[in-house]
């Protein structure tokens, strides 16, 4: 059942006032108005969200809200409506972006303070908040595209925010050619559906008319999802196409954290889930995701254990992170997917926050190296921190624990036990990763420069309650969906279960030898971790000079941005500089116009002479031509 | 009530000029004010052409038919149908925009503005004219003008870019002359009435059709310009005071693809139906593709603009190449959008040019810091031109793919993926110009003039619209575009059927 419901179109336009504000009344309205306006909208969005949300209860289960602004395009039988939807899987996205996107506001209010450019930081933060709703709460494929490329664009302006440093300015083009390389794929899946249901008469692009058409899409499934999905690799930050995420972090850190952690990078995994019902026709292609997520964990996770950048290794960790969310939706087990990426957003943006506010208050430095011992002056950012690490590490009963524990028994109930090992593994590195990053920065010897640790203390409380509350998401946040059997079990997954494909396979019981090894493997992570960096600093030192090898692939980052470069960017340039511009272009067409060119000139100077005056000659030519003329036709008679 | 809107929006221009040249040599600086008030009074006709335009039906409208040259069979003969009356809205549009974006031209100016309103004339009569000759006339009377604007106010290799350009066109009206001329001698009934040219379609041989199509393609494949007849272009824009390139890039490249669908579709269906797959749908792949890779080489700001033009142009061709009626929509929305936005992106060229008198992209850089506000609608126009969704390109460009991947799904893949190599090269160059620290050289520019942003709003606002709300063209256009997409494949089924 679907019922119309008008304040969905509130959720975006409200920062989309915002936008209008901060761009053409920051200057004047000044400060302290912006900072009302920009989180505040947010804030009412979030509202709005939550009114949507008790409206959707009241229907009978597996109903949804819509809103159909216009009739955006028609041409020919192709039509798309500028609709909204909103359902359990809408909602749910719709919290975090606004909830967590509204506590990143707030604190940007502090960490931006003393930021000259606080009102175009306001619009690209509102404008990007549109856009992920409208990303989120589109009906069809493209109105999400709109949100999609929106996001990526904000990514880009709020990268390159301070663009006069022309390294940021390089890796915010960056993130979006990449993103614009799933951009294309995205719209070629799109046409790949418009085509497979045209070709049976039917012209739809929305979500609800799409999986009525299983017959139809059958045959082009598997294209059309390989392609969608080659768009999530590139927003998501998967294989192929991950190699932008980390050179974002050079963004202000609450972009970081809204961005490039909580919200804009998961838009993958929720559109592959979106289109839950197009990959389950495609098993071919759900099996790529799983295998890309289980690798693009691992893989980064190995890349986070030797960054020394505290922002880097979040990055990482991200990447490996919506690895997980992938492997989750490509065993099927959607919902689980959906889970990890709500917990993620609380944790993940916990994790940058703190990040954001040591680096806020060690003047922007961000090397581990120069950080060390802060316990004792931060205490609030120790103590937010330390819960977000428990909760990415996977260690009950923090959230990131249950959704963890939840893809990876889907996982190996669906017959994947090497992905599952993939996946175990993975969060054994996690937890020595994150909780490296916690001894460096929090424990041991303070190594912060001398003239900078006079001064240290918490952030102000603007910064440091989004901290908090966070914190308090990212402990409790999970407990939506405790395994079955307790107290309300899988709540979470039970309010998905209408919009959701559910999972083929049934999962795990709880309590098994899984579930065991499951809370084993990141306690034995973060033991190592202690015992590396706390307890015997020599040791990683060590480690890294026996495999001096692995040590400088891992630095490297297995030096795939130096093979992009030579195998794709600098060919390609060299073709268009060289063989079209100079060649094709100057050479062979030029070439020829102007030697035509010149020939007319020399040509006329010849002709010239022809004209002289001299009637016999004239009289000749005459002959000459008639004698032509006479020819052609005898020719035409006597051959026909 | 108009009695004549056509006859009036084409020939204000022509009565502008006149009282340009009668301008008394003291009141010169007068003559660009009344180029605007000329150009701005075509304005309020396009709108009362716009709210009149009956979009319910594919008939000719407005029609104006007088006999004009008895025993020729030439007539006086104006109208407008979906397919032209978006093309007359943009000319009256740019035609505006391009007189004030001409204030900074200070060397003989009567001569100027007389012949940017001849120029106009002929724009607006190649839209309405559907009798072939007037047509034609139209189509020559555009050419002169343009000649000279860019051989006496263009840059230093002015005369170069003037004759390749005019050597070019030359080539291309002859054959536009001779196909004229073979069609109205065609059978017993003289005729250059394009309406009965093509009511009698069916009767020409197909051997014919192909000579006469292929003839009129290369005299309209190089006002586009397409792949290889492309080379003028880039000289003419670089050469060309910021104006004409407005108009140059706004207006006359659609002349090609709108001959196109003026004469070659619905007067020679069926050889359309069979070449356009080839020098519409793969000559615009190359467009597409050629365009942004050799703009992504280019050192010049102007010129990288320049084929960043040619291969969205090519984005036009495909469409029209598909033989959909979402492509067909999707390729004459293109026509317009692309209007507005390289206009935008030629006056934003021309306003950097203006200060710094030079346009080498290395040459600047963090110009963002010294000119926030022109480097934010330069962001706008670039994003535009990326396609970005939101902006009117992005509904265009995706309308022309969708139709064409219903055809020539190999050549949309290179269509939809070279949007990546747009967005590379528009990026790289806005990095290099706009971003990174300041080039202290330029400490001292001032950021966009009043004049300038009045040039610019409005076709922002236009981009931004049409967006959002794409049926204000859409719907305007597509009965007479649907009917014309039909006409083509009918000819081609019955063709087919004939062959058997």
């Amino acid at each position: 059942m679907t019922q119309q419901f008008w304040p969905l179109g509130l959720i975006p336009l409200l920062p989309l006032g915002g936008v209008l504000f901060a761009l053409f009344g920051g200057r004047r309205g000044g400060r302290r108005a912006v900072n009302v306006v920009a989180p505040g909208v947010v804030g009412l969005a979030f509202a709005v969200s939550v009114w949507s949300l008790a409206r959707l209860v009241s229907l009978p289960a597996g109903g949804a809200l819509r809103f159909a602004a216009w009739r955006w395009i028609a041409a020919g039988p192709f039509h798309v409506e500028m609709a909204l939807r909103f359902d359990a899987l809408t909602a749910i996205m719709c919290l975090v972006v606004t909830g967590v996107g509204a506590l990143i506001h707030v604190y940007s209010v502090g960490y931006m303070g003393h930021d000259e450019d606080y009102a175009r930081f306001f619009t690209y933060m509102n404008l990007f908040t549109a856009s992920m709703l409208i990303l989120v709460l589109a009906d069809n494929l493209v109105v999400m595209f709109v949100g999609w490329e929106g996001v990526g664009l904000c990514s880009y302006l709020l990268i390159a925010f301070w663009y006069t440093n022309p390294e940021y300015a390089y890796n915010g083009r960056k993130a979006f050619i990449v993103n614009r390389v799933g951009d294309a794929g995205f719209l070629l899946g799109i046409f790949t559906i418009v085509y497979a249901l045209a070709r049976g008469g039917v012209w739809t692009v929305t979500f609800a008319g799409m999986s009525h058409q299983a017959a139809l899409l059958q045959p082009y499934a598997t294209a059309a999802a390989l392609l969608l999905f080659l768009g999530a690799t590139g927003k998501s930050a998967q294989i192929p196409l991950y190699v932008w995420l980390p050179d974002a972090m050079v963004g202000p850190t609450p972009v970081s954290a809204l961005i490039h952690a909580a919200t804009m990078v998961t838009a993958g995994v929720y559109m592959v889930t979106r289109l839950g019902f197009l990959f389950t026709l495609a098993p071919a292609a759900l099996t790529v995701v799983a295998v890309v997520g289980a690798v693009t964990a691992f893989f980064a996770a190995t890349i986070a254990m030797v960054q020394t950048d505290i922002k880097r290794v979040l990055a990482y960790s991200t990447i490996s992170q919506i690895g997980y969310m992938m492997l989750g939706a490509g065993v099927g087990a959607f919902s689980a997917g959906i889970f990890h990426l709500m917990t993620h957003a609380f944790f993940k943006a916990l994790l940058f926050l703190c990040a954001g506010a040591i680096i806020h208050e060690l003047d922007g430095e961000q090397e581990m190296g120069r950080m060390g011992g802060l316990r004792g002056s931060m205490p609030i950012t120790w103590l937010t921190m330390l819960t977000a690490a428990l909760a990415i590490s996977g260690i009950p009963p923090f959230a990131g624990y249950f959704s963890k524990d939840q893809i990876l028994e889907a996982t190996f109930a669906s017959g994947h036990p090497t992905l599952w090992l993939i996946g175990v593994i993975t969060a054994g590195l996690t937890a020595f990763y994150i909780f490296r990053l916690i001894i460096l920065t929090f424990y041991g010897e303070s190594r912060v420069e001398p003239s900078k640790a006079a001064h240290l203390h918490d952030a102000p409380a603007v910064m440091t309650v989004p901290l908090i509350v966070l914190a308090l998401l990212s402990v409790g946040g999970g407990w939506v969906g405790l395994p079955r059997g307790f107290l309300w079990g899988e709540a979470f997954n039970r309010f998905l279960a209408p919009v959701v494909i559910p999972p083929g396979a049934e999962l795990a019981t709880p309590g098994s030898g899984l579930a065991l090894v499951m809370i084993a493997i990141p306690i034995v992570g973060v033991a190592a971790a202690v015992v590396c960096y706390a307890q015997m600093p020599g040791l990683p030192v060590l480690v890294a000079y026996k495999a001096r090898l692995l040590d400088s692939l891992l630095r490297h980052k297995y030096y795939v941005d130096e093979l992009y470069n030579a195998v794709i960017a600098r060919p390609l340039f060299w073709v268009a500089a060289y063989v079209l511009h100079r060649g094709v272009d100057g050479a062979v067409i030029d070439g020829l116009v102007n030697g035509t060119g010149l020939t007319l000139l020399e040509g006329g100077e010849e002709l010239r002479r022809t004209e002289s005056g001299n009637v016999q000659h004239y009289a000749l030519l005459y002959l000459c031509g008639a004698l032509g003329i006479g020819a052609y036709y005898l020719y035409r008679v006597v051959i026909r | 009530m108009l009695t004549h809107p056509l006859t009036l929006i084409t020939f204000i221009p022509l009565v502008g000029m006149v009282a340009i040249l009668l301008c008394p040599r003291a009141l010169t600086p007068m003559c660009k004010w009344v180029a605007a008030l000329t150009t701005g009074l075509q304005l309020p006709i396009a709108v009362w052409i716009y709210a009149h335009f009956d979009s319910a039906t594919s008939a000719i409208q407005m029609v104006e038919r007088h006999q004009w040259i008895a025993n020729y069979h030439v007539y006086y003969f104006l109208g407008i149908d979906g397919i032209s009356v978006s093309m007359v809205l943009l000319t009256a549009l740019i035609c505006f925009i391009s007189v004030f974006a001409s204030f900074s031209i200070t060397r003989a100016e009567k001569g100027y503005y007389a012949l940017l309103m001849l120029l106009d004339t002929g724009m607006m009569g190649v839209f309405v004219a559907l009798d072939f000759f007037l047509f034609y006339i139209f189509w020559e009377v555009m050419l002169l003008p343009m000649y000279f604007l860019i051989g006496i106010w263009g840059g230093p290799r002015r005369e170069y870019a003037a004759i390749k350009f005019f050597l070019y066109t030359l080539l291309g009206s002859v054959l536009i002359l001779l196909v004229m001329l073979a069609l109205y001698y065609y059978g017993d009934a003289h005729t250059f009435d394009m309406t009965q040219l093509a009511a009698r379609a069916g009767s020409y041989s197909l051997t014919f059709q192909r000579i006469c199509w292929l003839a009129l393609f290369v005299g309209f494949a190089i006002k586009i310009p397409a792949f290889p007849f492309h080379t003028w272009l880039p000289d003419a824009h670089v050469e060309a005071p910021t104006a004409i390139s407005v108009i140059l890039a706004g207006v006359l490249l659609k002349m090609g693809t709108y001959g196109i669908l003026r004469v070659n579709y619905p007067i020679l269906p069926a050889a359309s139906h069979e070449l356009a797959w080839i020098f519409l749908g793969l000559v615009g792949t190359i467009n597409i593709v050629y365009g942004a890779m050799v703009a992504m080489a280019q050192t010049d700001y102007k010129k990288l603009i320049a084929y960043s033009s040619i291969s969205h142009m090519g984005y036009v061709m495909l469409g029209i190449a598909s033989f959909t009626a979402v492509g067909i929509n999707g390729a004459v929305l293109q026509m317009f959008n692309h209007g507005t936005i390289t206009a935008m992106l030629f006056i934003l060229v021309g306003v950097i040019y203006d200060r710094a008198h030079h346009r080498e992209i290395d040459g600047f850089g963090g110009l963002a810091q010294q000119m926030p506000i022109y480097a934010g609608m330069t962001g706008f126009a670039f994003f535009a031109g990326m396609g970005l969704p939101g902006l009117s390109a992005f509904i265009s460009e995706v309308l022309v793919l969708i139709g064409a991947w219903q055809t020539h799904p190999l050549m949309t893949v290179f269509g939809a993926g070279t949007a990546i190599l747009t967005a590379g090269y528009l990026l790289w160059c806005f990095q290099r110009i706009y971003l990174g620290p300041l080039n202290e050289k330029y400490s001292g520019l001032t950021d966009l003039t009043l004049r300038e942003a009045f040039t610019l709003v409005p076709l922002a606002a236009i981009v931004l619209l049409l967006g959002w709300y794409p049926h204000a063209i859409l719907g305007l256009i597509h009965t007479s575009l649907d009917h014309l997409n039909q006409v083509v494949v009918n000819a081609a089924t019955s063709a087919t059927v004939a062959l058997r």
